[in-house]
């Protein structure tokens, strides 16, 4: 557990990197970013927690077979989307035109209209469980390894 | 003495092969496939999505993704699985 003045900083910040990491994932077919990155800075939050507050007191809520059951099944979504659409080809986009994120923007840019991208935008978020999910659980394993090792000494 | 004949004989192959390319090499500017027109045309016609790059990574190329998603899976079961608690262990 670090000082009182990191430990107030990371109660400000957190939420606001939690809310700008959502937001890069929701739009990763509108504007810059998508799963992979806005996972990472979803996940970076997550190491903000685990240094400021200590991993003593954090992984309690950090559990490790949570973490992996989420991975696993963001990349499950992520290649039974791309399985979805074998009926034409592997990774065909077929919610295009559809209910689901299927409007077709006319050509050039158009930003204001983010119900696009077919299964591009639930790609992001199978991508982004499975990031967000890895990357937490590899920070959680090594806190409790190196405290361990701190105990053990 | 062989060895220094056969190396030189190897450097002047080399040397022609790249002399040649260099001179065939097309202007610059100008690559050889039109694909990256195509998709910049396409992409909001075919998959809906305004943000083109979104769509190489996830549609056109798909199967990249699939293939980075496997790698950053891999790599966090191999960390997870080197540091575990084992049975062992006193638990905390």
């Amino acid at each position: 557990m670090m000082s009182k003045v990191v430990r107030t900083v990371a109660r400000l910040v957190t939420p606001a990197v939690l809310m700008f990491g959502l937001y890069v994932i929701m739009h990763g077919h509108v504007t810059s970013g998508g799963g992979f990155q806005g996972g990472a800075v979803f996940a970076s939050a997550a190491a903000l927690v685990l240094v400021a507050f200590g991993s003593e007191r954090v992984k309690h809520h950090m559990k490790l077979p949570d973490l992996t059951a989420i991975s696993a099944s963001g990349a499950l979504l992520f290649i039974g989307l791309g399985f979805a659409g074998i009926g034409t080809t592997f990774f065909y986009n077929l919610f295009v035109g559809s209910a689901v994120f299927g409007h077709i923007p006319a050509f050039g840019p158009a930003h204001e209209d983010i119900w696009t991208g077919g299964v591009i935008p639930l790609m992001n978020i199978g991508v982004a469980l499975n990031v967000v999910a890895g990357l937490t659980a590899v920070m959680v394993v090594m806190a409790i390894a190196s405290e361990n090792k701190r105990d053990g000494e | 003495m062989v060895r220094k004949v056969a190396i030189g004989f190897a450097l002047v192959i080399v040397g022609t092969m790249l002399f040649a390319t260099a001179l065939m090499m097309r202007p610059f500017g100008e690559p050889p496939s039109t694909m990256d027109d195509y998709i910049l045309e396409n992409t909001q016609e075919v998959t809906g999505a305004n943000n083109v790059v979104s769509a190489v990574v996830f549609d056109w190329r798909g199967y990249d993704t699939l293939g980075e998603a496997t790698v950053l899976f891999t790599a966090v079961t191999a960390v997870v699985m080197l540091l575990r608690r084992r049975k062992d262990e006193a638990p905390e």
